[in-house]
């Protein structure tokens, strides 16, 4: 950031659509992070692109002001990634929720951040179906009782921040609708990271699962289960931070610092080749109701997949010169009659 | 013609000649009858071909599954088709005699590899005893040929092991077919060398065993006389020999350079379209980007996502593929950009015959999407048309921003025929523009983007891209409101927005209905997709018998012609032939009220002349 003033204001992003989301979802704090981190990126509104799937979380792109598309379900990776082919001067953005990502998406998802496509991706996490009215999710907690799982739902869920360090990807962060400045940090650093990126979001439906991330969000729940992650310091919580993440047998564990000692605490290296330490972090808690993690998980350099596929463009014209359709159509061989 | 003199034989002159290349599908039939195109070509014969291989990459050697042949029609008058039946057989294998054998003509030259004739061979291949002493080959002019021996020796002075020695007697067999119809050497020569380029031995195997042969023919006293096809009258000008799939990709390439515009592949490998994906990918200096994506559905969104940034977009599939983008396809008709899906249709339901054709995806190609959502077909009718096929249909998904469906099959996609090279200059220039300003205004007189407001002339939307200032705006698959492109649950709008989606394909433009043959008969045969070459040749030999007969052929098959009605009407019987069970028939009647007869064949082998002779003929006959 500098002190040249921002050539736009946030309400430069926003449309003239009226926002249709419930009151008082966690959509709208997301949507004001991005529209008021907008202006500070310093990019321009024509060259930046929000792609979405269908869900909830899909309506976004109807609410910024830059160009957009509201795909179908599950297939906004597919689609952006199409698009960060064709035109790797845009800034492109992926929003979608759970249900979007990391069910009827699971497969776009992941192959998306194993290519290190040059896009952003937020996932809006409820644990719940919103639009189609409350059935559980793949992020849900066994035993969810919804209209569809009347008796407790059957599924082990996803976590999202472990499914995309096995799928490879170069920038993993979490963070929560509850804490704006937090998000609007997760969201630049996603921005700034060359590949793919994905953050995910703990939003709260207040409809169908309301209170679902209460258990480490609310504001006297954080300082006993919420840790923020940060590079180079040791991983350390709790109301006098006397509490702290340990390594111990190949497992992430919370530990009194009191009984392990300051130099057993973890130290935070999101830029770390090897993911096994970020994959623990995603492992410590195993719900919405012990110390998790937010932050940025990893965020390592790994060639991006546009770049690559240009160069390989740019070899094959170095190599054969232009396309000369005259010389391809004689490529295999011409006879005269 | 070559540098090896004839012996004193009989040189006949032969009209034609169809010779079908059989062996197992490790033997290099489709090499050596590529190969065997490729010099008649040169010679100026014309030529149509006709591969046919299993889906296993290998099955069990020495099986009737496991046999690969390659048909190759070649011929000193002008021809459609590859031949209804081969007059030569040239058969590697026992297993290859029994699966090829019913479909030579009577009297035809059966020439064996006698060498794999053995008690195991024949056990494999089912035979109870060895057809060449059994009879089985009365009524043909057979001709046992030691091929693997002859081969071994003459390979073993390069000092190649006797098992990689028979991998050269392909060679062999191509050595002795140029002989019989004194082709010249030197291009297989170097062909050879160019092939195995680095592999000295491969080489010099390869060119041993096919002199071996081409001696062979020359020394053995085993035929009576070798043959001479002269070149056929074809139009003057440069020629090249073209498959349906190689000329999709050059037409794919030729359209992005019309339109300027870079072009982008989604693609998921699947058989018989796999080969335009591999063709697209060694195409980069043209610009072209090509992405293999993890399944049909991201191909296809892939290319939605290209296309909204201003690429001319594809994604190339078979039809279990585009059952899956259907949904896709939907969003690109809610959203009208442009992009183009090529079908290269093959046997189904489901996995079905991957290898062999069909043209059963018609209705699919027509309806098989949810709701009312109309897309432009237009289906090539022959290998080389294939490439006009694809400049036409980028011309309508550009000029018209609609997704457009390429219907070609597994016949087109693999055979090949000798094609006039056009001229680059006189293609048609198919480019478009972005839109780069405002095209409306608001209640305060200030410039507005409409994304939805529509040509007058086309009803297209315009193509506003990411990166152009002021005209950011969204798109999406949720109903939208007629010019704004807002969200609109509106009923009224909802009904006025699937009438102009379905108005704007209805009014593309497309040229008028061609007659062939005698546009004055009162039987017609109507076709479309690669039935062509077999309707062609019906209608040459019915006018030859004397009939009167008129033939259409449908590329653009929606919309289609807008005189089509009025000039089928015309006629007083029609048939159509076509590889599925009647859909283009059951879309006429749907739409004209006309009785027109179905024929039908899903065997997954094309037409032969013959076949729609017959029928053709009892048509005629009919009260």
């Amino acid at each position: 950031m500098t002190d040249t003033p921002m050539r736009t204001k946030p309400a430069d992003w926003a449309t003239d659509q009226e926002v249709r989301w419930c009151p008082g979802c966690g959509d709208y704090s997301i949507l004001t992070a991005m529209r008021m981190l907008m202006p500070e990126l310093d990019v321009e509104r024509e060259n930046t692109v929000f792609i979405s799937g269908i869900g909830c979380a899909a309506r976004f792109p109807y609410y910024m002001n830059t160009y957009g598309m509201h795909g179908i379900h599950g297939r906004a990776p597919a689609i952006a990634t199409g698009l960060a082919m064709a035109r790797p001067d845009l800034d492109i953005w992926v929003v979608g929720g759970d249900g979007d990502m990391m069910s009827i998406g699971g497969n776009h998802l992941i192959h998306a951040l194993r290519r290190n496509v040059n896009i952003k991706i937020l996932l809006f996490n409820n644990m719940i179906y919103g639009l189609t009215k409350g059935q559980f999710s793949p992020t849900s907690e066994v035993g969810k009782v919804t209209k569809s799982s009347p008796m407790g739902s059957l599924d082990a869920p996803f976590n999202p921040v472990s499914v995309a360090l096995g799928a490879e990807a170069s920038f993993v962060a979490r963070t929560h609708d509850m804490d704006r400045e937090h998000m609007m940090e997760m969201f630049r650093r996603a921005h700034a990271h060359k590949g793919a990126s994905i953050v995910e979001v703990f939003q709260n439906c207040n409809v169908f699962n309301d209170g679902a991330w209460e258990g480490i969000t609310k504001k006297q729940n954080r300082n006993a289960n919420l840790i923020s992650l940060e590079h180079g310091k040791p991983i350390r919580f709790g109301a006098d931070d006397e509490l702290g993440v340990i390594i111990d047998n190949g497992v992430a564990k919370v530990a009194s610092i009191a009984d392990v000692g300051e130099a057993a605490v973890l130290v935070h290296d999101e830029g770390k080749t090897d993911p096994s330490t970020a994959f623990m972090l995603s492992r410590l808690a195993r719900g919405p109701f012990e110390p998790t993690p937010v932050g940025v998980f990893r965020a390592v350099d790994r060639i991006e997949y546009a770049t690559s596929s240009t160069s390989q463009l740019a070899m094959a014209h170095n190599e054969k010169g232009s396309g000369d359709l005259k010389s391809l159509l004689r490529s295999r061989g011409t006879w005269q009659v | 013609m070559t540098d090896i003199a004839p012996r004193e034989l009989p040189l006949q002159e032969l009209a034609e000649v169809v010779i079908r290349f059989a062996g197992d599908s490790g033997d290099g039939m489709q090499l050596t009858g590529d190969q065997f195109t490729s010099i008649s070509a040169a010679l100026g014969n014309d030529l149509a071909t006709l591969p046919e291989f299993p889906a296993e990459i290998r099955a069990p050697q020495g099986t009737l599954a496991g046999v690969s042949a390659f048909q190759v029609r070649i011929s000193d008058f002008a021809i459609t088709t590859p031949g209804d039946a081969p007059t030569v057989l040239v058969a590697m294998n026992p297993a290859a005699l029994k699966a090829q054998l019913h479909n030579v003509v009577q009297g035809g030259a059966i020439i064996l590899n006698s060498d794999a004739f053995t008690e195991r061979n024949l056990e494999k291949a089912g035979y109870e005893s060895n057809p060449l002493e059994d009879g089985s080959l009365d009524g043909y002019r057979s001709y046992p040929v030691a091929m693997s021996q002859i081969t071994r020796d003459a390979v073993a002075v390069h000092g190649v092991k006797p098992r990689d020695a028979e991998r050269s007697k392909n060679f062999f067999a191509l050595g002795l077919i140029s002989w019989m119809y004194t082709r010249p050497v030197e291009p297989t020569i170097e062909f050879i060398s160019a092939k195995f380029r680095g592999r000295d031995q491969v080489i010099k195997a390869n060119e041993a065993a096919f002199q071996a042969g081409y001696n062979f023919g020359e020394t053995a006293e085993l035929f009576e006389s070798h043959y001479e096809i002269k070149p056929a009258p074809l139009p003057s000008g440069e020629y090249t020999n073209v498959t349906g799939n190689t000329a999709l990709a050059w037409g794919c390439v030729a359209a992005g350079q019309l339109a300027r515009l870079p072009i982008f592949l989604g693609s998921y490998p699947i058989t018989p379209a796999s080969d335009i994906l591999h063709d697209l990918s060694a195409l980069k200096h043209f610009g072209v980007r090509t992405f293999q994506a993890e399944d049909e559905i991201a191909a296809a969104a892939s290319a939605v996502g290209a296309a909204f940034g201003g690429a001319l977009a594809f994604t190339t599939t078979s039809g279990p593929g585009v059952a899956l983008k259907g949904e896709t396809l939907g969003l690109a008709v809610s959203l009208e950009l442009p992009m183009v899906v090529i079908d290269i249709q093959r046997g189904g339901p489901s996995t079905g015959l991957p290898t062999k054709p069909e043209q059963a995806d018609l209705m699919m190609a027509m309806y098989g999407r949810h709701s009312e959502s109309p897309m432009p077909i237009v289906a090539p009718r022959s290998p080389a048309d294939c490439f006009d096929a694809a400049i036409e249909a980028c011309r309508i998904a550009l000029r018209y921003r609609t997704p457009v469906m390429l219907l070609s099959d597994g016949y087109l996609a693999t055979s090949s025929e000798p094609w006039l090279l056009p001229d680059i200059d006189s293609l048609p220039d198919i480019g478009v523009d972005f839109q780069r300003g405002f095209n409306g205004t608001n209640e305060d007189g200030e410039g507005i983007f409409l994304p939805y407001l529509r040509d007058p002339e086309t009803l297209a939307r315009p193509w506003a891209i990411p990166g152009t200032p002021d005209l950011m705006h969204r798109v999406g698959g949720i109903e939208k409101e007629d010019e704004t492109g807002n969200i609109s649950y509106d009923p009224e709008n909802h009904q006025k927005m699937v009438g102009l989606r379905a108005a704007k394909i209805d009014a593309i433009e497309v040229p008028d209905t061609e007659v062939a043959g005698d546009t004055d008969a009162s039987f017609c045969i109507l076709g479309w997709g690669s039935t062509w070459g077999a309707i062609d040749a019906t209608v040459a030999r019915l006018q030859e018998a004397g009939h009167k007969v008129a033939h259409v052929h449908l590329r653009n098959l929606n919309p289609m012609p807008k005189d089509l009605g009025e000039v089928l009407a015309g006629f007083e019987k029609i048939i159509c032939p076509e590889m599925n069970d009647g859909q283009l028939v059951n879309l006429i009647r749907a739409k004209f009220l006309l009785d027109v007869k179905a024929v039908n064949k899903m065997n997954g082998v094309p037409f032969t002349t013959g076949e729609i002779e017959a029928a053709a003929l009892a048509a005629i006959e009919a009260p």
